[in-house]
Protein backbone atom coordinates (compact mmCIF):
# COMPACT_ATOMS: atom_id res chain seq x y z
CA UNK A 1 0.00 0.00 0.00
CA UNK A 2 2.00 3.32 -1.29
CA UNK A 3 0.87 6.30 0.91
CA UNK A 4 0.76 9.46 -0.79
CA UNK A 5 3.41 12.00 -0.19
CA UNK A 6 1.18 14.98 1.56
CA UNK A 7 0.42 12.13 4.17
CA UNK A 8 4.02 11.30 4.72
CA UNK A 9 4.78 14.43 5.09
CA UNK A 10 2.47 15.47 7.50
CA UNK A 11 3.77 11.87 9.25
CA UNK A 12 7.38 12.33 9.35
CA UNK A 13 6.86 16.00 10.24
CA UNK A 14 3.63 16.86 12.05
CA UNK A 15 2.41 19.80 12.60
CA UNK A 16 1.29 21.17 16.15
CA UNK A 17 2.65 18.03 18.11
CA UNK A 18 1.63 18.94 22.13
CA UNK A 19 0.07 19.56 25.05
CA UNK A 20 -2.26 22.72 26.34
CA UNK A 21 -2.72 22.61 29.75
CA UNK A 22 -6.29 21.31 29.60
CA UNK A 23 -6.90 22.71 33.06
CA UNK A 24 -7.31 26.16 31.62
CA UNK A 25 -10.36 28.04 30.90
CA UNK A 26 -9.83 28.44 27.21
CA UNK A 27 -8.80 25.26 26.72
CA UNK A 28 -10.94 22.64 24.95
CA UNK A 29 -10.04 18.86 24.75
CA UNK A 30 -11.29 15.83 22.64
CA UNK A 31 -9.35 11.93 24.06
CA UNK A 32 -11.04 9.65 21.47
CA UNK A 33 -10.14 5.74 20.57
CA UNK A 34 -8.64 3.18 23.09
CA UNK A 35 -5.66 1.96 22.86
CA UNK A 36 -7.26 -1.53 22.45
CA UNK A 37 -8.50 -0.44 18.83
CA UNK A 38 -4.99 0.80 18.33
CA UNK A 39 -5.68 4.55 17.88
CA UNK A 40 -5.96 7.08 20.91
CA UNK A 41 -6.17 10.79 19.79
CA UNK A 42 -5.99 13.60 22.20
CA UNK A 43 -6.94 16.73 20.06
CA UNK A 44 -6.65 20.59 22.23
CA UNK A 45 -7.54 23.41 21.29
CA UNK A 46 -7.32 27.35 22.62
CA UNK A 47 -9.82 29.33 21.92
CA UNK A 48 -10.41 33.53 22.04
CA UNK A 49 -13.05 34.04 24.63
CA UNK A 50 -13.94 36.93 22.74
CA UNK A 51 -14.23 35.88 19.05
CA UNK A 52 -14.23 32.07 19.36
CA UNK A 53 -11.74 31.48 16.92
CA UNK A 54 -9.36 28.86 17.72
CA UNK A 55 -5.92 30.68 17.95
CA UNK A 56 -3.56 27.16 18.73
CA UNK A 57 -4.45 23.28 18.44
CA UNK A 58 -2.46 20.76 19.35
CA UNK A 59 -2.24 16.91 19.55
CA UNK A 60 -0.83 13.72 20.29
CA UNK A 61 -1.98 10.46 18.53
CA UNK A 62 -1.32 6.40 19.56
CA UNK A 63 -2.11 4.88 15.81
CA UNK A 64 -0.40 4.22 12.48
CA UNK A 65 0.68 7.00 10.38
CA UNK A 66 -2.65 7.81 8.72
CA UNK A 67 -3.97 8.41 12.34
CA UNK A 68 -1.41 10.58 12.70
CA UNK A 69 -1.19 12.69 9.44
CA UNK A 70 -5.10 12.97 9.88
CA UNK A 71 -4.15 14.51 13.24
CA UNK A 72 -1.66 16.94 11.82
CA UNK A 73 -3.57 17.93 9.13
CA UNK A 74 -6.77 18.59 11.58
CA UNK A 75 -5.02 20.89 13.89
CA UNK A 76 -3.89 22.29 11.06
CA UNK A 77 -7.26 23.28 9.82
CA UNK A 78 -8.36 24.24 13.01
CA UNK A 79 -6.26 27.00 13.35
CA UNK A 80 -8.21 30.64 12.42
CA UNK A 81 -11.28 28.88 12.55
CA UNK A 82 -14.30 29.82 14.54
CA UNK A 83 -15.51 26.92 16.73
CA UNK A 84 -18.52 26.98 14.57
CA UNK A 85 -16.64 27.09 11.32
CA UNK A 86 -14.91 24.13 13.01
CA UNK A 87 -17.55 22.04 13.64
CA UNK A 88 -18.34 21.79 10.05
CA UNK A 89 -15.39 19.84 9.35
CA UNK A 90 -15.99 16.68 7.37
CA UNK A 91 -13.72 13.48 7.97
CA UNK A 92 -14.41 13.06 3.85
CA UNK A 93 -12.24 16.28 3.18
CA UNK A 94 -9.39 14.55 5.53
CA UNK A 95 -9.80 11.71 3.26
CA UNK A 96 -9.27 13.55 0.37
CA UNK A 97 -6.25 15.88 1.67
CA UNK A 98 -4.26 12.96 2.50
CA UNK A 99 -5.69 10.36 -0.31
CA UNK A 100 -6.83 7.76 2.65
CA UNK A 101 -7.18 4.21 1.21
CA UNK A 102 -10.59 2.94 2.22
CA UNK A 103 -9.03 0.68 5.33
CA UNK A 104 -7.94 4.15 6.55
CA UNK A 105 -10.98 5.59 6.23
CA UNK A 106 -11.49 4.85 10.30
CA UNK A 107 -8.56 7.38 11.07
CA UNK A 108 -10.41 10.55 9.50
CA UNK A 109 -13.74 9.43 11.26
CA UNK A 110 -11.32 9.64 14.59
CA UNK A 111 -10.22 13.24 13.61
CA UNK A 112 -13.45 14.57 13.41
CA UNK A 113 -15.35 12.96 16.37
CA UNK A 114 -11.55 14.45 18.21
CA UNK A 115 -12.47 17.85 16.89
CA UNK A 116 -15.98 17.76 17.70
CA UNK A 117 -15.24 16.43 21.14
CA UNK A 118 -12.29 19.17 21.83
CA UNK A 119 -14.98 22.32 20.73
CA UNK A 120 -17.82 20.31 23.42
CA UNK A 121 -15.37 20.20 26.13
CA UNK A 122 -14.78 24.05 25.58
CA UNK A 123 -18.43 24.88 25.12
CA UNK A 124 -19.14 22.69 28.35
CA UNK A 125 -16.69 24.80 30.20
CA UNK A 126 -17.38 27.91 29.44
CA UNK A 127 -21.41 27.65 30.02
CA UNK A 128 -22.21 27.76 26.15
CA UNK A 129 -25.45 25.76 25.16
CA UNK A 130 -24.94 23.08 22.65
CA UNK A 131 -27.40 22.84 19.85
CA UNK B 1 13.72 0.66 -5.33
CA UNK B 2 17.12 1.39 -4.32
CA UNK B 3 18.38 -1.97 -3.38
CA UNK B 4 21.66 -1.44 -2.07
CA UNK B 5 19.59 0.64 0.68
CA UNK B 6 16.88 -1.82 1.58
CA UNK B 7 17.35 -4.27 4.93
CA UNK B 8 15.22 -7.47 4.48
CA UNK B 9 13.93 -8.65 7.92
CA UNK B 10 10.83 -10.16 7.12
CA UNK B 11 12.26 -13.69 5.84
CA UNK B 12 9.38 -15.53 7.94
CA UNK B 13 7.30 -14.30 5.21
CA UNK B 14 9.03 -15.24 2.03
CA UNK B 15 12.90 -15.79 1.77
CA UNK B 16 15.12 -14.40 -1.00
CA UNK B 17 16.04 -17.19 -3.09
CA UNK B 18 19.66 -18.27 -3.17
CA UNK B 19 21.58 -17.76 -6.51
CA UNK B 20 22.69 -21.15 -6.36
CA UNK B 21 18.88 -22.80 -6.19
CA UNK B 22 18.22 -20.74 -9.59
CA UNK B 23 21.38 -21.72 -11.56
CA UNK B 24 20.18 -25.24 -10.76
CA UNK B 25 16.61 -24.17 -12.05
CA UNK B 26 17.28 -22.57 -15.10
CA UNK B 27 17.89 -25.33 -17.44
CA UNK B 28 15.05 -27.07 -16.84
CA UNK B 29 12.99 -24.35 -17.99
CA UNK B 30 14.84 -23.69 -20.82
CA UNK B 31 16.83 -27.50 -22.05
CA UNK B 32 14.92 -30.13 -19.89
CA UNK B 33 11.37 -28.97 -20.50
CA UNK B 34 9.81 -32.10 -20.64
CA UNK B 35 6.90 -34.12 -18.40
CA UNK B 36 7.95 -35.63 -15.52
CA UNK B 37 5.24 -38.18 -16.23
CA UNK B 38 6.09 -38.61 -19.84
CA UNK B 39 7.96 -42.01 -19.46
CA UNK B 40 8.22 -42.91 -23.55
CA UNK B 41 11.16 -39.94 -24.28
CA UNK B 42 14.49 -38.38 -23.27
CA UNK B 43 12.70 -35.32 -22.88
CA UNK B 44 10.21 -37.18 -20.17
CA UNK B 45 13.38 -38.83 -18.72
CA UNK B 46 15.30 -35.63 -18.13
CA UNK B 47 12.57 -33.81 -16.06
CA UNK B 48 11.91 -37.28 -14.12
CA UNK B 49 15.63 -37.24 -13.40
CA UNK B 50 14.88 -33.89 -12.15
CA UNK B 51 12.88 -34.47 -9.92
CA UNK B 52 13.82 -37.99 -8.72
CA UNK B 53 17.46 -36.21 -7.35
CA UNK B 54 15.18 -32.74 -6.12
CA UNK B 55 13.17 -35.84 -3.94
CA UNK B 56 16.07 -37.42 -2.29
CA UNK B 57 17.71 -34.11 -1.59
CA UNK B 58 14.17 -33.15 0.68
CA UNK B 59 13.86 -36.25 1.79
CA UNK B 60 17.59 -36.57 3.01
CA UNK B 61 17.06 -33.59 4.95
CA UNK B 62 14.14 -34.64 6.88
CA UNK B 63 15.79 -38.14 7.34
CA UNK B 64 12.98 -39.79 5.24
CA UNK B 65 12.28 -41.99 2.33
CA UNK B 66 11.94 -40.13 -0.70
CA UNK B 67 8.71 -42.22 -1.08
CA UNK B 68 7.35 -40.03 1.52
CA UNK B 69 7.39 -36.90 -0.30
CA UNK B 70 4.72 -35.88 -2.17
CA UNK B 71 4.95 -32.37 -4.18
CA UNK B 72 2.25 -29.40 -3.86
CA UNK B 73 1.76 -25.99 -4.75
CA UNK B 74 3.08 -24.84 -1.24
CA UNK B 75 2.93 -25.35 2.79
CA UNK B 76 -1.04 -24.39 2.68
CA UNK B 77 -2.11 -26.77 0.21
CA UNK B 78 0.18 -30.20 2.03
CA UNK B 79 -1.59 -28.39 5.23
CA UNK B 80 -5.25 -28.63 3.25
CA UNK B 81 -4.51 -32.02 2.36
CA UNK B 82 -3.53 -33.56 5.16
CA UNK B 83 -6.10 -32.12 7.31
CA UNK B 84 -9.13 -32.54 4.78
CA UNK B 85 -7.54 -35.85 3.29
CA UNK B 86 -6.88 -37.49 6.76
CA UNK B 87 -10.28 -37.01 7.76
CA UNK B 88 -11.90 -38.18 4.48
CA UNK B 89 -9.46 -41.13 4.69
CA UNK B 90 -10.23 -42.15 8.42
CA UNK B 91 -14.11 -40.82 8.98
CA UNK B 92 -14.75 -44.42 9.68
CA UNK B 93 -12.41 -44.90 12.80
CA UNK B 94 -13.64 -40.96 13.95
CA UNK B 95 -14.29 -37.52 13.49
CA UNK B 96 -12.34 -35.44 16.02
CA UNK B 97 -9.02 -33.04 15.18
CA UNK B 98 -7.15 -31.34 17.70
CA UNK B 99 -5.11 -28.48 17.04
CA UNK B 100 -3.89 -24.99 18.99
CA UNK B 101 -5.21 -21.71 18.61
CA UNK B 102 -1.41 -20.15 17.40
CA UNK B 103 -1.37 -22.06 14.34
CA UNK B 104 -1.29 -20.62 10.55
CA UNK B 105 -4.26 -19.68 8.91
CA UNK B 106 -3.88 -22.67 6.45
CA UNK B 107 -4.41 -24.84 9.21
CA UNK B 108 -7.60 -23.35 11.20
CA UNK B 109 -9.22 -22.41 7.89
CA UNK B 110 -8.94 -25.93 7.03
CA UNK B 111 -10.09 -27.22 10.21
CA UNK B 112 -12.85 -24.65 10.27
CA UNK B 113 -13.76 -26.78 6.69
CA UNK B 114 -13.85 -29.82 8.28
CA UNK B 115 -16.28 -28.85 10.73
CA UNK B 116 -19.11 -27.81 8.15
CA UNK B 117 -18.44 -31.33 6.80
CA UNK B 118 -19.52 -33.00 9.69
CA UNK B 119 -16.04 -32.95 12.08
CA UNK B 120 -15.50 -31.89 15.42
CA UNK B 121 -12.43 -29.73 16.36
CA UNK B 122 -10.74 -28.41 19.59
CA UNK B 123 -8.68 -25.32 19.31
CA UNK B 124 -6.10 -25.20 22.56
CA UNK B 125 -5.11 -22.81 24.02
CA UNK B 126 -1.18 -22.32 24.82
CA UNK B 127 0.93 -20.96 27.54
CA UNK B 128 1.71 -18.11 27.78
CA UNK B 129 5.04 -18.47 26.16
CA UNK B 130 2.81 -20.00 23.36
CA UNK B 131 3.87 -23.64 23.83
CA UNK B 132 1.19 -26.43 23.80
CA UNK B 133 -0.11 -27.16 27.49
CA UNK B 134 1.03 -31.35 27.22
CA UNK B 135 -1.44 -32.25 29.88
CA UNK B 136 -4.74 -30.37 27.96
CA UNK B 137 -3.39 -31.79 25.12
CA UNK B 138 -3.35 -35.97 26.36
CA UNK B 139 -6.63 -34.79 28.40
CA UNK B 140 -8.07 -33.72 24.98
CA UNK B 141 -7.88 -36.90 23.21
CA UNK B 142 -11.02 -38.96 22.92
CA UNK B 143 -11.97 -42.44 21.48
CA UNK B 144 -12.79 -39.94 18.41
CA UNK B 145 -9.79 -38.63 17.84
CA UNK B 146 -8.02 -38.84 14.81
CA UNK B 147 -5.19 -36.70 14.30
CA UNK B 148 -3.95 -34.02 16.41
CA UNK B 149 -2.01 -30.97 14.11
CA UNK B 150 0.63 -28.82 15.64
CA UNK B 151 3.28 -26.79 14.47
CA UNK B 152 6.27 -26.90 14.97
CA UNK B 153 7.39 -23.44 15.02
CA UNK B 154 5.59 -20.40 14.84
CA UNK B 155 5.55 -18.49 12.18
CA UNK B 156 4.76 -15.15 14.36
CA UNK B 157 6.97 -15.53 17.65
CA UNK B 158 9.17 -18.04 16.27
CA UNK B 159 7.79 -20.42 19.17
CA UNK B 160 9.46 -24.31 18.77
CA UNK B 161 6.43 -26.50 20.32
CA UNK B 162 7.94 -30.11 22.15
CA UNK B 163 7.19 -32.01 19.43
CA UNK B 164 9.42 -35.36 21.42
CA UNK B 165 6.41 -35.24 24.05
CA UNK B 166 3.82 -34.48 21.81
CA UNK B 167 4.74 -37.06 19.49
CA UNK B 168 4.58 -39.25 22.33
CA UNK B 169 1.63 -38.59 23.58
CA UNK B 170 0.25 -39.51 20.03
CA UNK B 171 1.64 -42.51 20.14
CA UNK B 172 0.36 -43.59 23.39
CA UNK B 173 -2.92 -42.59 22.31
CA UNK B 174 -2.55 -44.12 19.13
CA UNK B 175 -3.69 -41.19 16.96
CA UNK B 176 -1.94 -39.37 13.96
CA UNK B 177 0.60 -36.34 14.39
CA UNK B 178 0.64 -33.87 11.66
CA UNK B 179 2.62 -30.71 12.20
CA UNK B 180 2.89 -27.40 9.94
CA UNK B 181 6.87 -27.17 9.84
CA UNK B 182 7.18 -24.36 7.26
CA UNK B 183 8.88 -22.33 9.34
CA UNK B 184 11.49 -25.03 10.48
CA UNK B 185 12.13 -27.18 7.91
CA UNK B 186 15.61 -26.04 6.18
CA UNK B 187 16.30 -23.54 9.98
CA UNK B 188 16.67 -26.25 12.32
CA UNK B 189 17.25 -30.14 12.41
CA UNK B 190 14.03 -31.40 11.50
CA UNK B 191 13.40 -35.62 12.19
CA UNK B 192 9.75 -36.33 12.10
CA UNK B 193 10.22 -39.93 12.27
CA UNK B 194 12.46 -39.76 15.12
CA UNK B 195 9.98 -37.40 16.51
CA UNK B 196 6.55 -39.78 15.98
CA UNK B 197 5.24 -36.74 13.47
CA UNK B 198 3.47 -38.78 10.33
CA UNK B 199 2.26 -35.76 8.58
CA UNK B 200 4.53 -32.69 7.70
CA UNK B 201 3.65 -29.93 5.46
CA UNK B 202 6.71 -27.47 4.65
CA UNK B 203 7.37 -25.26 1.75
CA UNK B 204 10.57 -24.24 -0.61
CA UNK B 205 9.74 -20.25 -0.50
CA UNK B 206 10.69 -20.25 3.61
CA UNK B 207 14.03 -22.04 2.81
CA UNK B 208 15.82 -19.79 0.09
CA UNK B 209 13.55 -22.33 -2.72
CA UNK B 210 11.29 -20.05 -5.38
CA UNK B 211 7.61 -19.97 -4.54
CA UNK B 212 4.84 -22.02 -5.60
CA UNK B 213 6.43 -25.27 -4.30
CA UNK B 214 5.89 -27.49 -1.18
CA UNK B 215 5.48 -30.69 -0.08
CA UNK B 216 3.88 -33.02 2.02
CA UNK B 217 5.58 -35.87 3.98
CA UNK B 218 3.43 -38.83 4.69
CA UNK B 219 4.44 -41.76 6.49
CA UNK B 220 4.35 -44.74 4.68
CA UNK B 221 5.42 -47.96 7.56
CA UNK B 222 4.48 -48.34 10.89
CA UNK B 223 1.54 -46.73 10.44
CA UNK B 224 1.15 -46.63 7.21
CA UNK B 225 -0.85 -43.23 6.15
CA UNK B 226 -2.78 -42.63 3.72
CA UNK B 227 -4.76 -39.42 2.74
CA UNK B 228 -7.95 -38.73 0.34
CA UNK B 229 -6.71 -36.56 -2.54
CA UNK B 230 -8.01 -33.41 -2.55
CA UNK B 231 -6.82 -32.31 -6.05
CA UNK B 232 -7.85 -35.53 -8.70
CA UNK B 233 -6.40 -35.95 -12.24
CA UNK B 234 -3.70 -37.85 -13.70
CA UNK B 235 -3.07 -39.59 -10.47
CA UNK B 236 0.50 -38.17 -9.28
CA UNK B 237 2.64 -38.45 -6.43
CA UNK B 238 0.73 -41.65 -5.40
CA UNK B 239 -2.23 -40.91 -6.63
CA UNK B 240 -2.72 -38.09 -3.52
CA UNK B 241 -2.11 -35.45 -5.35
CA UNK B 242 -2.47 -35.03 -9.10
CA UNK B 243 -1.57 -32.65 -11.45
CA UNK B 244 1.91 -31.54 -13.95
CA UNK B 245 4.87 -31.79 -11.88
CA UNK B 246 6.27 -28.01 -11.16
CA UNK B 247 9.68 -29.49 -12.15
CA UNK B 248 11.83 -26.52 -12.42
CA UNK B 249 10.28 -25.57 -9.01
CA UNK B 250 11.02 -29.37 -7.34
CA UNK B 251 14.46 -29.16 -8.44
CA UNK B 252 14.69 -25.70 -6.95
CA UNK B 253 13.28 -26.86 -3.88
CA UNK B 254 15.81 -30.16 -3.64
CA UNK B 255 19.03 -27.61 -3.82
CA UNK B 256 17.65 -25.36 -1.20
CA UNK B 257 16.96 -28.74 0.84
CA UNK B 258 20.47 -29.54 0.09
CA UNK B 259 22.27 -25.92 0.75
CA UNK B 260 20.23 -25.82 4.10
CA UNK B 261 21.53 -29.53 4.88
CA UNK B 262 24.64 -28.54 4.59
CA UNK B 263 24.74 -25.26 6.22
CA UNK B 264 21.95 -24.75 9.07
CA UNK B 265 23.82 -25.65 11.73
CA UNK B 266 26.70 -22.42 10.71
CA UNK B 267 23.95 -20.49 9.78
CA UNK B 268 21.61 -21.22 13.01
CA UNK B 269 24.71 -19.86 14.75
CA UNK B 270 25.32 -16.37 13.39
CA UNK B 271 21.68 -15.23 12.57
CA UNK B 272 20.67 -16.72 16.53
CA UNK B 273 23.89 -13.68 17.48
CA UNK B 274 22.72 -11.24 15.14
CA UNK B 275 19.00 -11.53 16.41
CA UNK B 276 20.29 -11.31 20.14
CA UNK B 277 22.29 -8.55 19.36
CA UNK B 278 19.23 -6.66 18.17
CA UNK B 279 16.69 -7.59 20.62
CA UNK B 280 19.07 -6.93 23.71
CA UNK B 281 20.02 -3.31 22.00
CA UNK B 282 16.44 -2.56 21.61
CA UNK B 283 15.37 -3.95 25.15
CA UNK B 284 18.36 -1.98 26.78
CA UNK B 285 18.09 1.51 25.15
CA UNK B 286 14.47 1.42 25.50
CA UNK B 287 11.99 1.40 28.22
CA UNK B 288 8.69 -0.75 28.09
CA UNK B 289 9.49 -3.54 25.48
CA UNK B 290 8.78 -6.78 26.17
CA UNK B 291 9.69 -9.93 24.50
CA UNK B 292 6.61 -12.05 22.95
CA UNK B 293 6.90 -15.67 22.94
CA UNK B 294 9.36 -18.24 24.53
CA UNK B 295 12.73 -16.84 24.84
CA UNK B 296 14.31 -20.57 25.55
CA UNK B 297 12.16 -22.61 22.82
CA UNK B 298 12.57 -20.30 19.78
CA UNK B 299 13.98 -20.43 16.28
CA UNK B 300 17.22 -18.48 16.15
CA UNK B 301 17.06 -15.84 13.69
CA UNK B 302 12.93 -14.94 14.95
CA UNK B 303 12.38 -11.94 17.33
CA UNK B 304 8.93 -10.51 18.05
CA UNK B 305 9.21 -7.42 20.12
CA UNK B 306 6.30 -5.34 21.93
CA UNK B 307 7.38 -1.61 22.11
CA UNK B 308 4.76 -0.13 24.70
CA UNK B 309 2.56 2.51 24.08
CA UNK B 310 3.62 3.01 20.46
CA UNK B 311 0.97 1.15 17.52
CA UNK B 312 3.09 -1.16 15.18
CA UNK B 313 2.32 -0.14 11.87
CA UNK B 314 2.56 3.24 12.42
CA UNK B 315 6.48 2.70 14.12
CA UNK B 316 7.01 0.47 10.97
CA UNK B 317 6.76 3.56 8.89
CA UNK B 318 9.32 5.54 10.70
CA UNK B 319 11.75 3.15 8.78
CA UNK B 320 9.82 0.93 6.15
CA UNK B 321 11.65 3.05 3.27
CA UNK B 322 14.00 0.84 4.18
CA UNK B 323 13.61 -2.25 6.21
CA UNK B 324 11.03 -4.63 5.65
CA UNK B 325 9.67 -6.54 8.90
CA UNK B 326 5.95 -7.47 9.65
CA UNK B 327 3.87 -6.33 12.64
CA UNK B 328 1.05 -7.86 14.69
CA UNK B 329 -1.52 -4.58 14.66
CA UNK B 330 -4.71 -4.68 13.42
CA UNK B 331 -4.48 -1.78 10.59
CA UNK B 332 -1.88 -4.20 8.55
CA UNK B 333 -4.60 -5.76 7.04
CA UNK B 334 -7.89 -5.24 5.99
CA UNK B 335 -9.65 -6.53 9.31
CA UNK B 336 -9.24 -4.66 12.59
CA UNK B 337 -8.56 -6.85 14.63
CA UNK B 338 -4.67 -7.44 16.33
CA UNK B 339 -2.73 -10.78 15.99
CA UNK B 340 -4.94 -13.37 17.09
CA UNK B 341 -1.10 -15.60 17.77
CA UNK B 342 0.03 -12.85 20.34
CA UNK B 343 -3.71 -12.86 21.56
CA UNK B 344 -3.64 -16.75 22.70
CA UNK B 345 -0.12 -15.88 24.12
CA UNK B 346 -2.25 -13.61 26.70
CA UNK B 347 -1.10 -10.68 25.42
CA UNK B 348 -3.76 -7.07 26.00
CA UNK B 349 -4.94 -5.66 22.63
CA UNK B 350 -3.07 -2.94 23.18
CA UNK B 351 0.31 -4.70 23.68
CA UNK B 352 -0.29 -6.49 20.25
CA UNK B 353 -1.09 -3.75 18.63
CA UNK B 354 2.02 -2.69 19.69
CA UNK B 355 4.20 -5.33 18.32
CA UNK B 356 6.87 -5.70 15.19
CA UNK B 357 8.21 -8.58 14.27
CA UNK B 358 11.98 -9.13 12.96
CA UNK B 359 12.81 -12.27 10.60
CA UNK B 360 16.60 -12.78 9.95
CA UNK B 361 17.82 -13.99 7.18
CA UNK B 362 20.65 -16.13 5.26
CA UNK B 363 21.74 -12.47 3.55
CA UNK B 364 21.60 -9.99 6.48
CA UNK B 365 24.69 -8.44 7.76
CA UNK B 366 25.92 -7.49 11.02
CA UNK B 367 25.96 -3.42 9.15
CA UNK B 368 22.34 -4.28 8.91
CA UNK B 369 21.10 -4.87 12.44
CA UNK B 370 23.83 -1.76 13.50
CA UNK B 371 21.66 0.37 10.85
CA UNK B 372 18.09 -1.43 12.04
CA UNK B 373 18.66 -0.75 15.65
CA UNK B 374 19.39 2.48 15.12
CA UNK B 375 16.27 3.22 13.06
CA UNK B 376 13.91 1.54 15.42
CA UNK B 377 14.96 3.07 17.97
CA UNK B 378 14.66 6.11 16.64
CA UNK B 379 11.27 5.51 15.33
CA UNK B 380 10.07 4.40 18.82
CA UNK B 381 11.04 7.70 20.50
CA UNK B 382 9.39 9.78 17.47
CA UNK B 383 6.37 7.62 18.14
CA UNK B 384 6.36 7.80 22.01
CA UNK B 385 7.34 11.35 21.51
CA UNK B 386 3.76 11.29 19.68
CA UNK B 387 1.77 10.01 21.93
CA UNK B 388 -0.85 10.17 24.26
CA UNK B 389 -0.70 7.38 26.35
CA UNK B 390 2.64 7.56 26.51
CA UNK B 391 2.69 10.72 27.89
CA UNK B 392 0.02 9.62 30.35
CA UNK B 393 2.19 6.78 31.66
CA UNK B 394 5.12 9.04 32.22
CA UNK B 395 2.80 11.15 34.17
CA UNK B 396 1.74 8.32 36.19
CA UNK B 397 -1.79 7.77 35.09
CA UNK B 398 -3.41 4.46 35.21
CA UNK B 399 -4.28 3.97 31.96
CA UNK B 400 -6.89 1.10 32.53
CA UNK B 401 -8.78 3.62 34.81
CA UNK B 402 -9.20 5.70 31.87
CA UNK B 403 -12.33 5.43 30.39
CA UNK B 404 -11.60 5.04 26.56
CA UNK B 405 -14.17 6.46 23.70
CA UNK B 406 -13.99 2.88 22.26
CA UNK B 407 -15.10 3.02 18.40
Amino acid sequence: MAYSDKLIEHFKQPKNVGTLDKEAQDVGTGLVGAPECGDVMRLQIQVDDQTKVIKDAKFKTFGCGSAIASSSVATEWLKGKTIDQAMEIDNMAIVEELALPPVKIHCSVLAEDAIKSAITDYKKKNGIETE
Amino acid sequence: MDRNNLIYLDNNATTPMDPRVLEEMTPYFTDFYGNAASRNHPFGWSAENGVDKARKQIADLIHVDPREIIFTSGATEADNLAIKGVFEMYSRKGNHIITLKTEHKAVLDSCKKVEKMGGEVTYLDVNNDGTVDLELLENSITDKTILVSIMWANNETGVIQPMKQIGEICAKKGVLLMSDATQAVGKIPVDPKATGVHLMAFTGHKMYGPKGVGALFVNRKNPRVKVTSQMDGGGHERGMRSGTLNVPGIVGFGKAAELAMNEMAEEAKRLSALRDKLESRLVNSLEECYINGSVENRMPHVSNISFKHVEGEGLMMTFNQNIGVSSGSACTSASLEPSYVLIALGLGDDLAHSSIRFSLGRFNTEEEIDRTIKQVSEGVNHMRNLSPIWEMYKEGVDLDSVEWAEH
